[in-house]
């Protein structure tokens, strides 16, 4: 499994694009998605709420079990997929591309420097 | 992989969905080796048997199953068994992975003590495949040496697949026509590759959930347990409790006569979210009963459960509302089975 090296990974298997300076977008990562399985149900916060790092923003469910998905960032909810309430399959076919949850305005990007590239990614899930 | 029952259980292989699609569509098999295997013998064991199980096995054919309960003496339900009649002397039960010992115990408790049943637990040195789906017939019929058209539903006969004899029940946990073989342990791979030759997908126990869930069936330890009665599980017609010799029998005629202050229903979700076991049933305001087992069902496309919920509650179209995680979702109370296959 290869994890793409131009976004930002979460020990809770999130990633994290950088779209601009103010501006990122969140997803799950394949790994997640394998272990969860089929997705059944995704449920995500409504552009204009705030979302908090570290933090519980919304929840996935597969058949098998249903966790929760926590924020890398700390900003407001700007976009958010609405594919994801109709197809949330998408999770598992494109978890980076087509499958991303939420798009977040942050105060600025660098609090992105904590979290993971995805050579230390790789190794996380090994350790 | 998960624990389950005692055993390592994969929970799936390829994905749930596409392996429940596998057993309605064409055919899929379960390694179902962690269920128990009981052989009760001897010029008592109908006779022994029928004491413990719910229903009267001395009247079972040859070569016939029957589902049932085993129940103790408060009616509570032990565990939910298959028994097979192999010969007239000779039956065989299974236990849930997880009730092996229990069953074992309550076995041993009321076993006479003459020689004239002896119990066998063949369950480490034989194997179990379940091989379910529309096309488990032609599938199976492809690595049998005899024409499966004589194993009828709820049949078991001796024959040989893949050139080793093993006995072929007409049985299964899915809803589906299928087939469960019990070979032993040193052949089990080769008939597991050769039935995936012919076209069965390995499937692990998410679809097995959802299959069940789907045709009706009941998990023990989920949807039912000790705490239980039959009558509250709505397994009436699997209790024959009209048997002096019966041990639970006199319990089971007095609650009986008592309509049930709870009962399992099934229930189709309405509003968006998925019931999970343990969720609180409520009537919008006040709680009226738990989720025992709940699953998206890919053959619906719906999302699905069963539950106890207090009398008043059960009716078929009543609205229930599932408490999941704070929000209270729209359901209503369906008809078992949700799945039923056309015959």
């Amino acid at each position: 499994m290869s994890y793409p090296a131009d976004i930002k990974y979460t020990k809770e298997h999130e990633w994290v694009r950088v779209e601009s300076d103010t501006e990122v977008v969140i997803g799950i990562t394949t790994y997640a998605a394998d272990e969860l399985g089929d997705v059944v149900f995704v449920e995500l916060p409504e552009p204009g709420a705030k979302v908090v790092s570290h933090e519980q923003f919304g929840e996935i469910e597969s058949v098998k079990a249903v966790s929760e998905l926590y924020s890398p960032v700390t900003g407001t909810v700007i976009q958010r997929n609405e594919e994801l309430s109709d197809a949330p399959e998408i999770v598992n076919d494109s978890a980076y591309e087509q499958g991303w949850m939420i798009k977040v305005e942050v105060a600025d990007t660098s609090s992105l420097d904590e979290l993971m590239s995805a050579e230390e990614y790789e190794q996380f899930l090994e350790s | 992989m998960v624990p389950f029952g005692g055993w390592d259980m994969p929970v799936q292989y390829t994905g749930i969905l596409d392996e429940t699609r596998a057993v309605r569509n064409s055919v899929g098999i379960f390694d179902v080796s962690h269920m128990g295997r009981v052989v009760i013998k001897g010029t008592s064991a109908g006779e022994f048997l029928s004491c413990i199980f719910s229903t009267d096995v001395e009247k079972l054919a040859v070569g016939r199953a029957k589902y049932g309960v085993t129940c103790d003496q408060e009616g509570g339900i032990i565990d939910d068994n298959i028994v097979y009649r192999l010969s007239p002397m000779e039956y065989m039960l299974i236990p849930n992975a997880g009730n092996r010992e229990a069953i074992s115990s309550w076995l041993n408790r009321w076993l006479p003590n003459d020689d004239s049943v002896a119990i066998d637990d063949v369950s480490e040195r034989t194997a179990m495949i379940a091989v379910q789906g529309p096309d488990s017939f032609q599938t199976l019929s492809a690595l049998a040496e005899s024409d499966l058209e004589s194993v009828g539903p709820f049949r078991i006969v001796e024959m040989a697949i893949c050139g080793q004899t093993m006995l072929v029940a007409r049985t299964g946990y899915t809803g589906e026509d299928g087939f469960e073989i019990m070979p032993s342990t040193d052949v089990v791979l080769d008939v597991w590759d050769q039935l995936i030759q012919h076209g069965a997908i390995p499937c692990g126990l998410g679809a097995r959930d959802v299959l069940r869930l789907e045709a009706g069936l009941l998990l023990h330890g989920n949807d039912m347990d000790q705490t239980i009665n039959p009558y509250e599980a709505g397994l009436d017609k699997f209790v024959d409790a009209n048997r002096e010799a019966y041990i639970p029998g006199t319990t089971l005629r007095e609650m009986r006569q008592m309509a049930p202050s709870r009962s399992l229903v099934g229930f189709t979700m309405v509003g968006r979210g998925i019931a999970r076991h343990g969720y609180p049933i409520t009537d919008g305001a006040e709680m009226i009963g738990t989720v025992t087992s709940g699953s998206v069902s890919p053959t619906l496309d719906k999302a699905i459960g069963l539950g106890y919920v207090r009398s008043g509650f059960t009716s078929e179209g009543t609205r229930l509302f599932i408490e999941i995680r704070g929000k209270k979702i729209e359901a209503e109370v369906t008809c078992l089975p949700f799945y039923l296959r056309s015959r």
